[in-house]
Protein backbone atom coordinates (compact mmCIF):
# COMPACT_ATOMS: atom_id res chain seq x y z
CA UNK A 1 0.00 0.00 0.00
CA UNK A 2 1.00 3.37 -0.45
CA UNK A 3 2.26 6.11 1.61
CA UNK A 4 -1.36 8.20 0.42
CA UNK A 5 -3.77 4.90 0.29
CA UNK A 6 -2.42 4.23 4.64
CA UNK A 7 -2.80 7.92 5.28
CA UNK A 8 -6.68 7.68 3.35
CA UNK A 9 -7.65 4.66 5.24
CA UNK A 10 -5.96 5.99 8.82
CA UNK A 11 -8.52 9.31 7.74
CA UNK A 12 -11.77 6.56 7.37
CA UNK A 13 -10.61 5.05 10.27
CA UNK A 14 -10.77 8.64 12.25
CA UNK A 15 -14.04 9.78 11.23
CA UNK A 16 -15.26 6.56 12.75
CA UNK A 17 -13.77 7.46 16.12
CA UNK A 18 -15.38 10.58 16.14
CA UNK A 19 -18.87 9.29 15.13
CA UNK A 20 -18.36 6.37 17.68
CA UNK A 21 -18.20 9.35 19.89
CA UNK A 22 -21.26 11.39 18.77
CA UNK A 23 -23.20 7.81 19.28
CA UNK A 24 -23.13 8.43 22.74
CA UNK A 25 -25.38 11.30 22.96
CA UNK A 26 -28.39 8.99 23.12
CA UNK A 27 -28.59 4.79 24.48
CA UNK A 28 -30.35 3.88 21.12
CA UNK A 29 -27.58 5.49 19.25
CA UNK A 30 -24.37 4.39 21.21
CA UNK A 31 -24.39 0.63 20.44
CA UNK A 32 -24.24 1.76 16.16
CA UNK A 33 -21.20 4.16 17.62
CA UNK A 34 -19.75 1.40 19.24
CA UNK A 35 -19.48 -0.47 15.96
CA UNK A 36 -18.50 2.24 14.52
CA UNK A 37 -15.51 2.65 16.63
CA UNK A 38 -14.54 -1.12 16.10
CA UNK A 39 -14.80 -0.92 12.41
CA UNK A 40 -12.49 2.08 12.63
CA UNK A 41 -10.21 0.03 15.12
CA UNK A 42 -10.22 -2.98 12.34
CA UNK A 43 -9.29 -0.80 9.44
CA UNK A 44 -6.55 1.12 11.36
CA UNK A 45 -4.92 -1.96 12.62
CA UNK A 46 -5.39 -4.10 9.37
CA UNK A 47 -4.15 -0.91 7.45
CA UNK A 48 -0.77 -1.31 8.98
CA UNK A 49 -0.35 -4.59 9.46
CA UNK A 50 0.59 -4.16 5.45
CA UNK A 51 3.34 -2.62 6.11
CA UNK A 52 4.26 -5.25 8.32
CA UNK A 53 6.93 -7.59 6.93
CA UNK A 54 6.82 -10.71 9.71
CA UNK A 55 3.35 -11.28 11.65
CA UNK A 56 4.17 -14.39 14.27
CA UNK A 57 5.19 -12.23 16.83
CA UNK A 58 2.03 -9.97 15.74
CA UNK A 59 -0.63 -12.11 15.75
CA UNK A 60 0.67 -14.05 18.81
CA UNK A 61 0.07 -10.56 20.72
CA UNK A 62 -2.84 -9.79 19.48
CA UNK A 63 -4.17 -13.05 20.25
CA UNK A 64 -2.80 -13.11 23.95
CA UNK A 65 -4.10 -9.51 24.43
CA UNK A 66 -7.78 -10.11 22.79
CA UNK A 67 -8.13 -13.25 24.84
CA UNK A 68 -7.25 -11.29 27.96
CA UNK A 69 -9.75 -8.47 27.01
CA UNK A 70 -12.45 -10.50 26.10
CA UNK A 71 -12.49 -12.57 28.82
CA UNK A 72 -12.07 -9.65 31.45
CA UNK A 73 -15.06 -7.73 29.67
CA UNK A 74 -17.34 -10.72 30.10
CA UNK A 75 -16.61 -11.39 33.49
CA UNK A 76 -16.16 -7.46 35.08
CA UNK A 77 -18.61 -6.55 37.25
CA UNK A 78 -20.45 -3.10 36.90
CA UNK A 79 -19.39 -2.41 40.67
CA UNK A 80 -15.96 -2.86 39.21
CA UNK A 81 -15.59 -1.01 36.22
CA UNK A 82 -13.52 2.30 37.70
CA UNK A 83 -10.84 -0.60 38.67
CA UNK A 84 -10.96 -1.83 34.74
CA UNK A 85 -10.70 1.74 33.38
CA UNK A 86 -8.07 2.23 35.73
CA UNK A 87 -6.27 -0.69 34.30
CA UNK A 88 -6.71 0.15 30.69
CA UNK A 89 -5.25 3.77 31.10
CA UNK A 90 -2.16 2.05 32.45
CA UNK A 91 -1.92 -0.17 29.27
CA UNK A 92 -2.18 2.38 26.87
CA UNK A 93 0.40 4.93 29.02
CA UNK A 94 3.17 1.49 29.21
CA UNK A 95 2.48 1.10 25.69
CA UNK A 96 3.41 4.63 25.07
CA UNK A 97 6.73 3.89 26.50
CA UNK A 98 7.61 0.93 25.91
CA UNK A 99 7.06 2.21 21.71
CA UNK A 100 9.00 5.31 22.10
CA UNK A 101 11.81 3.32 23.20
CA UNK A 102 11.33 1.36 20.33
CA UNK A 103 11.57 4.50 18.23
CA UNK A 104 14.39 6.15 20.40
CA UNK A 105 16.43 2.38 19.41
CA UNK A 106 15.64 2.53 15.61
CA UNK A 107 13.90 5.18 14.09
CA UNK A 108 14.06 3.83 10.81
CA UNK A 109 11.20 1.26 11.35
CA UNK A 110 9.06 4.17 11.70
CA UNK A 111 9.87 5.26 8.79
CA UNK A 112 11.76 8.31 10.62
CA UNK A 113 14.96 9.46 9.90
CA UNK A 114 18.10 8.54 11.82
CA UNK A 115 19.15 10.52 13.85
CA UNK A 116 15.30 11.70 14.51
CA UNK A 117 14.62 15.16 13.84
CA UNK A 118 15.13 17.21 17.40
CA UNK A 119 11.02 18.34 16.71
CA UNK A 120 10.58 14.45 16.76
CA UNK A 121 12.49 14.09 20.05
CA UNK A 122 10.79 17.19 21.33
CA UNK A 123 7.01 15.25 20.82
CA UNK A 124 8.95 11.82 21.93
CA UNK A 125 10.13 13.47 25.15
CA UNK A 126 6.44 14.86 25.91
CA UNK A 127 4.75 11.49 24.46
CA UNK A 128 6.81 8.86 26.58
CA UNK A 129 6.69 11.27 30.06
CA UNK A 130 3.24 11.56 29.81
CA UNK A 131 3.12 7.71 29.10
CA UNK A 132 4.50 7.15 31.87
CA UNK A 133 3.30 9.16 34.22
CA UNK A 134 -0.55 7.64 32.86
CA UNK A 135 1.22 4.49 33.77
CA UNK A 136 2.17 4.46 36.95
CA UNK A 137 -0.60 7.00 38.37
CA UNK A 138 -3.31 4.76 37.11
CA UNK A 139 -1.44 1.73 38.78
CA UNK A 140 -2.10 3.96 42.03
CA UNK A 141 -5.41 4.66 41.12
CA UNK A 142 -6.43 1.00 40.58
CA UNK A 143 -5.32 -0.08 43.61
CA UNK A 144 -7.35 2.48 45.64
CA UNK A 145 -10.10 1.48 43.57
CA UNK A 146 -9.66 -2.11 44.32
CA UNK A 147 -9.44 -1.45 48.20
CA UNK A 148 -5.59 -3.17 47.94
CA UNK A 149 -4.96 -0.49 50.26
CA UNK A 150 -4.78 -2.79 53.40
CA UNK A 151 -2.19 -4.82 51.55
CA UNK A 152 0.38 -2.05 50.58
CA UNK A 153 -0.55 1.24 52.14
CA UNK A 154 0.63 3.07 48.90
CA UNK A 155 -2.88 2.13 47.81
CA UNK A 156 -4.48 3.22 50.38
CA UNK A 157 -7.80 5.35 49.54
CA UNK A 158 -6.95 7.44 52.65
CA UNK A 159 -4.78 10.09 51.57
CA UNK A 160 -0.75 9.52 51.82
CA UNK A 161 0.59 12.87 52.61
CA UNK A 162 3.83 13.74 53.91
CA UNK A 163 5.51 16.95 54.38
CA UNK A 164 7.23 18.85 51.83
CA UNK A 165 5.26 16.78 49.13
CA UNK A 166 4.44 19.25 47.24
CA UNK A 167 7.99 20.66 46.99
CA UNK A 168 9.52 17.15 45.84
CA UNK A 169 7.11 16.64 43.43
CA UNK A 170 7.97 20.37 42.00
CA UNK A 171 11.79 19.51 42.10
CA UNK A 172 11.40 16.01 40.35
CA UNK A 173 9.22 17.52 37.52
CA UNK A 174 11.93 20.31 36.57
CA UNK A 175 14.75 17.64 37.00
CA UNK A 176 12.71 15.43 34.95
CA UNK A 177 12.24 18.16 31.98
CA UNK A 178 15.97 19.25 32.45
CA UNK A 179 16.87 15.43 31.31
CA UNK A 180 13.90 15.97 28.73
CA UNK A 181 15.94 18.81 27.42
CA UNK A 182 18.70 16.98 27.65
CA UNK A 183 17.39 14.21 25.32
CA UNK A 184 16.25 16.66 22.40
CA UNK A 185 18.64 18.64 22.21
CA UNK A 186 21.78 16.37 23.18
CA UNK A 187 23.55 14.32 20.83
CA UNK A 188 22.84 11.22 19.20
CA UNK A 189 25.56 9.20 20.99
CA UNK A 190 24.19 10.18 24.54
CA UNK A 191 20.69 10.13 24.35
CA UNK A 192 20.25 6.81 25.98
CA UNK A 193 20.90 8.16 29.59
CA UNK A 194 18.74 11.52 29.92
CA UNK A 195 16.26 9.30 27.96
CA UNK A 196 16.06 6.46 30.47
CA UNK A 197 16.22 8.91 33.46
CA UNK A 198 13.70 11.17 32.23
CA UNK A 199 11.15 8.45 32.16
CA UNK A 200 12.12 6.71 35.19
CA UNK A 201 11.79 9.84 37.20
CA UNK A 202 8.31 10.20 35.22
CA UNK A 203 7.43 6.71 36.66
CA UNK A 204 8.27 7.98 40.21
CA UNK A 205 6.06 11.23 39.55
CA UNK A 206 2.97 9.63 38.64
CA UNK A 207 2.82 8.11 41.40
CA UNK A 208 3.36 11.06 43.84
CA UNK A 209 0.81 12.56 42.00
CA UNK A 210 -1.47 10.15 42.45
CA UNK A 211 -1.00 9.05 46.40
CA UNK A 212 -1.88 12.04 48.29
CA UNK A 213 -5.73 12.29 46.07
CA UNK A 214 -7.91 10.49 48.90
CA UNK A 215 -11.30 7.92 48.11
CA UNK A 216 -14.18 10.86 47.78
CA UNK A 217 -11.70 12.19 44.57
CA UNK A 218 -11.20 9.10 42.47
CA UNK A 219 -14.29 10.11 39.96
CA UNK A 220 -12.13 13.25 38.83
CA UNK A 221 -8.34 11.06 39.32
CA UNK A 222 -10.11 8.04 36.79
CA UNK A 223 -11.24 11.31 34.08
CA UNK A 224 -7.71 12.78 34.79
CA UNK A 225 -5.57 9.67 33.87
CA UNK A 226 -8.42 9.20 30.90
CA UNK A 227 -7.63 12.69 29.70
CA UNK A 228 -3.82 11.88 30.38
CA UNK A 229 -3.86 8.61 28.39
CA UNK A 230 -5.39 10.22 25.24
CA UNK A 231 -2.52 12.57 25.24
CA UNK A 232 0.15 10.28 25.68
CA UNK A 233 -1.34 8.52 22.79
CA UNK A 234 -1.33 12.00 20.84
CA UNK A 235 2.37 12.19 21.43
CA UNK A 236 3.42 9.35 19.98
CA UNK A 237 1.06 10.22 17.02
CA UNK A 238 3.33 13.88 16.54
CA UNK A 239 6.56 11.80 16.68
CA UNK A 240 5.50 9.25 14.64
CA UNK A 241 3.74 12.01 12.08
CA UNK A 242 0.48 9.94 12.46
CA UNK A 243 -2.88 12.07 11.58
CA UNK A 244 -5.30 9.08 13.30
CA UNK A 245 -3.16 8.80 16.49
CA UNK A 246 -3.05 12.00 17.20
CA UNK A 247 -6.86 12.80 16.05
CA UNK A 248 -7.88 9.64 18.40
CA UNK A 249 -5.44 10.81 21.42
CA UNK A 250 -7.12 14.27 21.03
CA UNK A 251 -10.55 12.96 21.15
CA UNK A 252 -9.85 10.89 24.29
CA UNK A 253 -7.75 13.60 25.96
CA UNK A 254 -10.47 16.03 25.36
CA UNK A 255 -12.71 14.11 26.92
CA UNK A 256 -10.98 12.98 29.83
CA UNK A 257 -10.64 16.66 30.71
CA UNK A 258 -14.40 17.51 30.51
CA UNK A 259 -15.42 15.00 32.49
CA UNK A 260 -12.89 16.04 34.80
CA UNK A 261 -14.50 19.08 34.97
CA UNK A 262 -17.87 17.68 35.46
CA UNK A 263 -16.65 15.90 38.37
CA UNK A 264 -14.97 19.11 39.43
CA UNK A 265 -18.12 21.07 38.91
CA UNK A 266 -20.27 18.30 41.03
CA UNK A 267 -18.35 18.55 43.99
CA UNK A 268 -17.69 22.17 44.02
CA UNK A 269 -13.95 21.80 44.14
CA UNK A 270 -11.80 23.23 42.24
CA UNK A 271 -8.92 20.83 39.75
CA UNK A 272 -6.27 21.94 41.72
CA UNK A 273 -7.37 21.23 44.84
CA UNK A 274 -8.35 18.10 43.77
CA UNK A 275 -4.75 17.36 42.52
CA UNK A 276 -2.94 19.17 45.42
CA UNK A 277 -4.64 16.40 47.60
CA UNK A 278 -5.22 15.53 51.09
CA UNK A 279 -8.94 15.24 51.09
CA UNK A 280 -11.32 12.75 51.70
CA UNK A 281 -9.96 10.89 53.93
CA UNK A 282 -12.49 10.66 56.93
CA UNK A 283 -15.06 8.21 55.54
CA UNK A 284 -16.58 6.83 58.72
CA UNK A 285 -16.13 9.72 61.21
CA UNK A 286 -18.72 9.88 63.06
CA UNK A 287 -20.10 13.39 62.51
CA UNK A 288 -19.66 16.27 65.26
CA UNK A 289 -22.65 17.23 67.51
CA UNK A 290 -25.12 13.89 66.93
CA UNK A 291 -25.85 14.01 70.77
CA UNK A 292 -28.34 16.34 71.26
CA UNK A 293 -30.48 15.95 68.13
CA UNK A 294 -33.08 13.78 67.71
CA UNK A 295 -34.01 11.65 64.72
CA UNK A 296 -36.94 9.80 63.72
CA UNK A 297 -36.42 6.53 62.56
CA UNK A 298 -38.99 3.75 61.36
CA UNK A 299 -39.22 0.11 60.13
CA UNK A 300 -39.43 -1.42 56.43
CA UNK A 301 -43.20 -1.96 56.89
CA UNK A 302 -43.54 1.97 57.65
CA UNK A 303 -41.62 3.14 54.70
CA UNK A 304 -43.66 0.35 52.76
CA UNK A 305 -47.16 2.28 53.93
CA UNK A 306 -45.89 5.55 53.38
CA UNK A 307 -44.47 4.35 50.05
CA UNK A 308 -47.57 2.85 49.20
CA UNK A 309 -49.67 5.84 49.81
CA UNK A 310 -47.80 8.11 48.09
CA UNK A 311 -48.51 9.49 44.55
CA UNK A 312 -44.91 10.40 43.08
CA UNK A 313 -41.58 8.60 44.59
CA UNK A 314 -38.28 9.77 44.02
CA UNK A 315 -35.72 7.42 44.66
CA UNK A 316 -32.00 8.65 45.55
CA UNK A 317 -29.80 6.13 44.69
CA UNK A 318 -25.66 6.62 46.49
CA UNK A 319 -22.43 4.31 46.37
CA UNK A 320 -23.59 2.52 49.59
CA UNK A 321 -26.38 1.33 47.23
CA UNK A 322 -24.40 -0.56 45.20
CA UNK A 323 -21.81 -1.76 48.10
CA UNK A 324 -25.08 -3.51 49.15
CA UNK A 325 -25.52 -4.54 46.23
CA UNK A 326 -29.23 -3.69 46.63
CA UNK A 327 -29.79 -2.30 42.89
CA UNK A 328 -31.89 -5.60 41.91
CA UNK A 329 -34.44 -5.50 45.01
CA UNK A 330 -35.20 -1.67 44.39
CA UNK A 331 -35.40 -2.04 41.02
CA UNK A 332 -38.04 -4.89 42.13
CA UNK A 333 -39.58 -1.90 44.94
CA UNK A 334 -40.19 0.19 42.23
CA UNK A 335 -42.18 -2.40 39.86
CA UNK A 336 -44.47 -2.91 42.72
CA UNK A 337 -44.91 1.01 43.07
CA UNK A 338 -45.13 1.63 39.80
CA UNK A 339 -47.80 -0.83 39.90
CA UNK A 340 -49.89 0.64 42.52
CA UNK A 341 -49.94 3.17 40.06
CA UNK A 342 -47.21 5.67 41.89
CA UNK A 343 -45.27 7.78 39.69
CA UNK A 344 -41.43 6.64 40.52
CA UNK A 345 -38.20 8.17 39.30
CA UNK A 346 -34.79 7.77 40.30
CA UNK A 347 -32.61 10.98 41.16
CA UNK A 348 -28.95 10.65 40.17
CA UNK A 349 -25.76 13.50 41.00
CA UNK A 350 -23.31 13.56 38.81
CA UNK A 351 -20.52 12.00 41.62
CA UNK A 352 -23.01 9.46 43.07
CA UNK A 353 -20.67 6.07 42.29
CA UNK A 354 -16.84 5.97 41.73
CA UNK A 355 -16.45 7.09 38.36
CA UNK A 356 -18.53 9.39 35.69
CA UNK A 357 -22.06 7.82 34.77
CA UNK A 358 -21.61 4.54 37.27
CA UNK A 359 -24.49 4.86 38.74
CA UNK A 360 -26.74 4.97 35.96
CA UNK A 361 -25.12 1.99 34.32
CA UNK A 362 -25.56 0.30 37.58
CA UNK A 363 -29.11 0.88 37.36
CA UNK A 364 -29.35 -0.04 33.58
CA UNK A 365 -27.57 -3.47 35.17
CA UNK A 366 -30.53 -4.00 37.70
CA UNK A 367 -33.18 -3.63 34.04
CA UNK A 368 -34.14 -0.19 35.64
CA UNK A 369 -35.42 1.35 32.19
CA UNK A 370 -33.57 4.49 31.21
CA UNK A 371 -36.21 7.10 31.42
CA UNK A 372 -36.91 6.17 34.41
CA UNK A 373 -34.02 7.49 35.33
CA UNK A 374 -33.04 11.36 36.09
CA UNK A 375 -30.13 13.99 35.90
CA UNK A 376 -29.83 16.43 38.96
CA UNK A 377 -30.30 19.12 36.83
CA UNK A 378 -33.86 17.94 35.41
CA UNK A 379 -35.10 16.85 38.70
CA UNK A 380 -34.46 19.01 41.15
CA UNK A 381 -37.16 21.67 40.31
CA UNK A 382 -39.51 18.52 41.17
CA UNK A 383 -38.51 17.66 44.54
CA UNK A 384 -40.85 20.35 46.26
CA UNK A 385 -43.53 18.33 44.85
CA UNK A 386 -43.14 15.13 45.60
CA UNK A 387 -44.83 12.79 48.25
CA UNK A 388 -41.78 10.95 49.19
CA UNK A 389 -37.84 11.14 48.38
CA UNK A 390 -36.11 7.96 49.28
CA UNK A 391 -32.37 8.45 50.41
CA UNK A 392 -30.65 5.21 50.05
CA UNK A 393 -26.72 4.89 50.68
CA UNK A 394 -26.40 8.49 49.65
CA UNK A 395 -25.27 11.73 52.38
CA UNK A 396 -22.77 14.42 50.89
CA UNK A 397 -25.08 14.88 48.05
CA UNK A 398 -28.57 15.36 49.78
CA UNK A 399 -26.71 17.82 52.43
CA UNK A 400 -28.37 20.69 52.63
CA UNK A 401 -25.46 22.79 54.26
CA UNK A 402 -24.06 22.75 50.49
CA UNK A 403 -27.20 25.76 50.59
CA UNK A 404 -25.55 27.63 54.14
CA UNK A 405 -22.93 30.11 53.33
CA UNK A 406 -19.77 29.36 55.68
CA UNK A 407 -20.36 25.38 55.77
CA UNK A 408 -17.35 23.43 53.91
CA UNK A 409 -19.25 21.94 51.29
CA UNK A 410 -21.14 25.67 50.64
CA UNK A 411 -21.78 25.62 47.00
CA UNK A 412 -21.77 22.03 46.03
CA UNK A 413 -24.98 21.18 43.74
CA UNK A 414 -26.86 18.99 45.28
CA UNK A 415 -30.33 16.67 44.80
CA UNK A 416 -32.54 18.74 46.99
CA UNK A 417 -34.28 15.95 48.80
CA UNK A 418 -35.60 18.30 51.82
CA UNK A 419 -37.96 19.67 49.61
CA UNK A 420 -40.04 16.79 49.40
CA UNK A 421 -42.83 16.25 52.11
CA UNK A 422 -42.01 13.27 53.28
CA UNK A 423 -37.83 12.21 53.68
CA UNK A 424 -37.17 8.46 53.74
CA UNK A 425 -33.20 7.98 54.36
CA UNK A 426 -31.42 4.44 54.30
CA UNK A 427 -28.22 4.39 56.18
CA UNK A 428 -26.31 1.35 57.69
CA UNK A 429 -25.49 3.94 60.57
CA UNK A 430 -25.23 7.81 61.60
CA UNK A 431 -21.51 7.90 60.25
CA UNK A 432 -20.59 11.08 58.58
CA UNK A 433 -19.91 10.57 54.58
CA UNK A 434 -16.68 11.54 52.62
CA UNK A 435 -16.99 15.32 53.53
CA UNK A 436 -16.63 13.98 57.04
CA UNK A 437 -20.24 16.72 57.87
CA UNK A 438 -23.23 16.28 59.91
CA UNK A 439 -26.33 16.23 58.07
CA UNK A 440 -28.86 18.40 58.61
CA UNK A 441 -32.08 16.26 56.42
CA UNK A 442 -31.64 13.47 58.89
CA UNK A 443 -33.08 15.92 61.92
CA UNK A 444 -36.06 17.35 59.69
CA UNK A 445 -39.27 16.69 60.89
CA UNK A 446 -40.44 15.47 57.77
CA UNK A 447 -37.58 12.91 57.99
CA UNK A 448 -37.75 8.96 58.81
CA UNK A 449 -34.71 7.24 58.94
CA UNK A 450 -34.36 3.68 58.41
CA UNK A 451 -31.29 2.06 59.35
CA UNK A 452 -29.66 -1.19 58.19
CA UNK A 453 -28.16 -2.91 55.29
CA UNK A 454 -29.80 -1.19 52.01
CA UNK A 455 -30.60 -4.56 50.46
CA UNK A 456 -32.17 -6.04 53.78
CA UNK A 457 -34.61 -3.21 54.02
CA UNK A 458 -35.11 -3.09 50.69
CA UNK A 459 -35.84 -6.74 50.45
CA UNK A 460 -38.09 -5.94 53.60
CA UNK A 461 -40.34 -3.26 52.18
CA UNK A 462 -40.69 -5.33 49.35
CA UNK A 463 -42.20 -8.42 51.26
CA UNK A 464 -44.54 -5.19 53.01
CA UNK A 465 -45.42 -4.18 49.93
CA UNK A 466 -47.01 -7.63 48.72
CA UNK B 1 6.12 31.92 1.84
CA UNK B 2 9.46 30.76 1.44
CA UNK B 3 10.59 27.08 2.54
CA UNK B 4 8.83 23.24 2.85
CA UNK B 5 6.26 23.12 6.00
CA UNK B 6 7.18 21.68 8.56
CA UNK B 7 5.44 18.12 9.57
CA UNK B 8 4.97 19.24 13.30
CA UNK B 9 2.85 22.60 11.81
CA UNK B 10 1.09 19.77 10.02
CA UNK B 11 1.05 17.82 12.78
CA UNK B 12 -0.15 20.80 15.17
CA UNK B 13 -3.02 21.83 12.77
CA UNK B 14 -4.57 18.56 12.61
CA UNK B 15 -4.20 18.21 16.73
CA UNK B 16 -6.11 21.37 17.53
CA UNK B 17 -9.01 20.76 15.03
CA UNK B 18 -9.58 17.43 16.75
CA UNK B 19 -9.42 19.00 20.27
CA UNK B 20 -12.36 21.41 19.15
CA UNK B 21 -13.66 18.24 17.44
CA UNK B 22 -13.52 16.23 20.28
CA UNK B 23 -14.58 18.95 22.82
CA UNK B 24 -17.89 19.69 20.79
CA UNK B 25 -18.57 16.12 21.07
CA UNK B 26 -18.35 14.86 24.19
CA UNK B 27 -20.00 17.42 26.01
CA UNK B 28 -23.09 16.36 23.54
CA UNK B 29 -22.97 12.90 25.23
CA UNK B 30 -25.57 12.60 27.72
CA UNK B 31 -24.53 12.36 31.75
CA UNK B 32 -26.05 8.25 31.76
CA UNK B 33 -23.49 7.23 29.39
CA UNK B 34 -20.28 8.64 30.61
CA UNK B 35 -18.78 5.40 31.85
CA UNK B 36 -19.13 3.94 28.54
CA UNK B 37 -17.77 6.53 27.23
CA UNK B 38 -14.69 5.99 29.16
CA UNK B 39 -14.62 2.68 28.05
CA UNK B 40 -14.95 3.57 24.99
CA UNK B 41 -12.72 5.83 25.11
CA UNK B 42 -10.31 3.21 26.29
CA UNK B 43 -10.66 1.25 23.42
CA UNK B 44 -10.05 4.11 21.36
CA UNK B 45 -6.69 5.16 22.69
CA UNK B 46 -5.86 1.43 21.82
CA UNK B 47 -5.49 2.87 18.57
CA UNK B 48 -1.90 3.79 19.47
CA UNK B 49 -1.25 0.08 18.27
CA UNK B 50 -0.38 1.13 15.36
CA UNK B 51 2.73 2.44 16.42
CA UNK B 52 3.32 -0.81 18.48
CA UNK B 53 2.76 -2.98 14.95
CA UNK B 54 5.05 -0.93 13.11
CA UNK B 55 7.88 -1.52 16.02
CA UNK B 56 6.77 -5.24 15.58
CA UNK B 57 6.63 -5.09 12.05
CA UNK B 58 10.43 -5.52 10.99
CA UNK B 59 11.68 -9.04 9.38
CA UNK B 60 14.92 -8.93 11.84
CA UNK B 61 14.04 -9.90 15.95
CA UNK B 62 15.75 -7.20 18.26
CA UNK B 63 15.27 -5.19 21.39
CA UNK B 64 12.85 -3.21 19.48
CA UNK B 65 10.47 -5.49 17.78
CA UNK B 66 10.15 -7.30 21.12
CA UNK B 67 9.22 -4.14 22.59
CA UNK B 68 6.83 -3.67 20.19
CA UNK B 69 4.86 -7.01 20.49
CA UNK B 70 4.62 -6.67 23.97
CA UNK B 71 3.04 -3.35 23.21
CA UNK B 72 0.60 -4.71 20.94
CA UNK B 73 -0.22 -6.94 23.53
CA UNK B 74 -0.86 -4.67 26.31
CA UNK B 75 -2.99 -2.30 24.40
CA UNK B 76 -4.65 -5.52 22.83
CA UNK B 77 -6.13 -5.76 25.89
CA UNK B 78 -8.09 -2.67 25.54
CA UNK B 79 -8.69 -2.64 22.02
CA UNK B 80 -11.48 -6.33 22.95
CA UNK B 81 -11.64 -5.43 26.06
CA UNK B 82 -12.66 -2.29 25.84
CA UNK B 83 -15.08 -2.37 22.85
CA UNK B 84 -16.73 -5.54 24.47
CA UNK B 85 -17.70 -4.05 27.72
CA UNK B 86 -18.64 -0.92 25.76
CA UNK B 87 -21.10 -3.32 23.82
CA UNK B 88 -22.22 -4.87 27.03
CA UNK B 89 -23.25 -1.65 29.36
CA UNK B 90 -24.87 -0.23 26.10
CA UNK B 91 -26.90 -3.74 25.91
CA UNK B 92 -28.25 -3.07 29.31
CA UNK B 93 -29.25 0.28 28.31
CA UNK B 94 -31.85 -1.30 25.49
CA UNK B 95 -35.38 0.22 25.94
CA UNK B 96 -37.18 -3.19 27.73
CA UNK B 97 -39.93 -5.01 26.74
CA UNK B 98 -42.54 -4.94 29.15
CA UNK B 99 -42.77 -7.92 30.35
CA UNK B 100 -46.38 -10.03 31.97
CA UNK B 101 -45.08 -11.93 34.00
CA UNK B 102 -42.10 -9.61 35.70
CA UNK B 103 -42.77 -8.75 39.69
Amino acid sequence: MSANQVALWYLVASVLFILALKGLSHPEAARRGNLFGMIGMAIAVLTTLTLAERYDLILLAILAGGTIGAVVARRVQMTQMPQLVAAMHSLVGMAAVLIAIAIVNNPTAFDLPDPIPTGNRLELFIGTFVGAITFSGSVIAFGKLAGLGNHFRLFSSAPVVFKGQHLLNLVLALVMIGFGVAFFLGPREAQWPPFLVMTAIAFVLGVLIIIPIGGADMPVVISMLNSYSGWAAAGIGFSLGNSMLIVAGSLVGSSGAILSYIMCRAMNRSFFSVILGGFGGAEGQVAAGTGDKQVKSGSADDVAFLLGNAESVIIIPGYGLAVARAQHAVKEMAEKLIHKGVNVRYAIHPVAGRMPGHMNVLLAEAEVPYDQVVEMEDINSDFGTTDVAFVLGANDVVNPLAEQPGSPIYGMPILEAHKARTVLVNKRSMAAGYAGLDNPLFYMDRTMMVFGDAKKVVEDIVKALA
Amino acid sequence: MTGTLDPTVVNLTVFVLAVFVGYHVVWNVTPALHTPLMSVTNAISSVIMVGALLAAGPRAIDFGSILGAVAVGLVAINTFGGFLVTQRMLEMFKRKEKKGGAG
